[in-house]
């Protein structure tokens, strides 16, 4: 049996009295490559903010590679996991320094890791470039290549590639691929449902903050056991 | 006392004096401006407090006081009979440096504070989820607003080097003394000497100059 690296039990964000966030079990083990999809407002990107203890619950637990986690987690637990956010925000400055700025906050020598990453990610050409100048595709591959810096191997990827255009959601798609072929355990976030069949290992339906069915991808698009999981996977579910 | 355009510039002239006490006495004043209130700015921008909407709302109707009430009041301060009589900086520069002080003050202290207060609240957070500690957080909170904190020492200068209210009653505008730029102007104006105060306008002009360029080139090589 491989690692168990989150073990999330009865996990519950509320805020202004809505519960964002209600999942009763969850279990993600080392090297897998779980998709949760759901529309928008489901809590998606919360539970993945909780999954980074960049919030708080309000009530449950989560263990991560073992340990209950409490509140403020120390830094060292928070920098073993590298997350992308959907809107990502940069310095103002450019692209090298912000690649590098990770391993900054980390005091680590560069090493060569920084060109490693602007040449998996096609931008070489790009390093002096301020971010400003970048359009969103080139932006969110800036923000995949801060994560490859830090070699953190448990990745929160929240809709990495939201509103790309094919060439660079083909480019992340195929990084994502490679990072959980190297090993790396990832749960990643989106609503596109075409792209959760073609990387999932398992699923999860989220839907107001819960999550309706959690399955291996096969059989959550092939033979789901809730019809909502079914709706949705059909296109018909209507929110 | 100066009294032709061709004199000024020469070695000995009065001239000098006055040009070195302007920039003793307002950059005395920006430095403590910006020493005090930059990191007052950064904790009213970073920080949720009780009393922070009293507390801006002060400071930025600082950022707007007539140089020669805030000159008044220093003034009847430091007079004989007032509450800081007893320091006897009237009429002297370390009385015109606390004026100064008074009116740089509100502008290094607001604009920080808008200018950090303007960083993203997500660019935090994705700074936190990099793996910065908290003074990594605030520092770089700082670097992302370096430009609207360099506009705030920019302007708080500029507020100070220029003005005359403050620096005429509190200073007294005393030959070898006290007189500074803005000061020789109003003098060699009244005195007919359009010449000269026009000079003496180009030099204090120049002076705004240099100190905007040279704060300018600090900000653009301070790319972190």
């Amino acid at each position: 049996m491989t690692q168990l690296i989150y073990h999330v039990k009865d996990l519950t964000k509320v805020i202004d009295k809505r519960v964002i966030v209600d999942v009763g079990d969850l279990e993600i083990r080392d090297g897998e490559l779980f998709v949760i999809v759901g529309p928008n407002g489901a809590g998606k990107s919360t539970f993945l903010r909780l999954l980074h203890f960049l919030e708080e619950p309000t009530t449950g637990y989560i263990e991560f590679q073992g340990q209950p986690v409490s509140m403020p987690v120390p830094i060292e637990m928070r920098r073993r996991i590298g997350m992308v956010f959907q809107r990502p925000e940069f310095l103002d400055t450019n692209v090298l320094e912000n690649v590098n700025y990770p391993l900054r906050l980390r005091k680590i020598r560069e090493n060569g890791r920084v060109e490693d990453a602007l040449t998996r990610l096609a931008l070489t050409d790009f390093a002096q470039a301020h971010t400003s100048t970048l359009s969103g595709g080139e932006l969110q591959r800036v923000a995949l290549a801060r994560l490859l810096v830090t070699q953190s191997n448990i990745l929160l990827l929240d809709e990495p590639t939201a509103n790309l255009d094919p060439y660079n959601a083909e480019l992340i798609e195929d990084l994502i691929r490679e990072l959980h072929r190297e090993g790396a355990t990832i749960v990643m976030v989106t609503h596109n449902i075409f792209q959760a069949r073609r990387l999932a290992g398992r699923m999860g339906l989220m839907l107001n903050g819960q999550l309706v069915e959690v399955a291996p991808a096969d059989t959550f698009f092939e033979n789901p056991k809730d019809p909502r999981v079914k709706a949705f996977v059909d296109g018909e579910m209507v929110y | 006392m100066i009294s032709d355009t061709a004199y000024i510039f020469q070695a000995g002239s009065p001239f000098w004096e006055v040009v070195g006490m302007t920039i003793r006495v307002s950059g005395t004043a920006l430095l403590l401006a910006c020493l005090f209130g930059i990191p007052l700015g950064i904790v009213i921008g970073m920080k949720g407090f009780s009393g922070k909407r009293l507390l801006q709302v002060l400071i930025y109707t600082g950022m707007g006081f007539p140089p020669v009430v805030v000159g008044l009041v220093t003034f009847l301060l430091l007079s004989h009979n007032g509450l800081l009589g007893f320091l006897e900086w009237l009429f002297t520069p370390t009385g015109m440096i606390l004026a100064q002080t008074v009116l740089a003050f509100p502008l290094a202290t607001g604009l920080t504070a808008t200018a950090i207060g303007d960083v993203s609240p997500k660019l935090v957070l994705q700074v936190r989820s990099m793996g910065a500690n908290i003074w990594q957080e605030r520092w770089t909170v700082f670097f992302q607003a370096r430009r609207g904190v360099m506009a705030a020492v920019l302007a708080a200068l500029g507020r100070i080097i220029s003005e005359v209210g403050a620096a005429m009653l509190v200073g007294g505008n005393i030959a070898g003394k006290t007189r500074v730029l803005s000061t020789a102007i109003i003098l060699e104006t009244r005195q007919g000497a359009f010449d000269l105060a026009l000079a003496l306008g180009m030099v204090l002009l120049g002076i705004a100059l240099l100190a905007n360029a040279l704060m300018l080139r600090v900000g653009g090589r301070w790319q972190g």
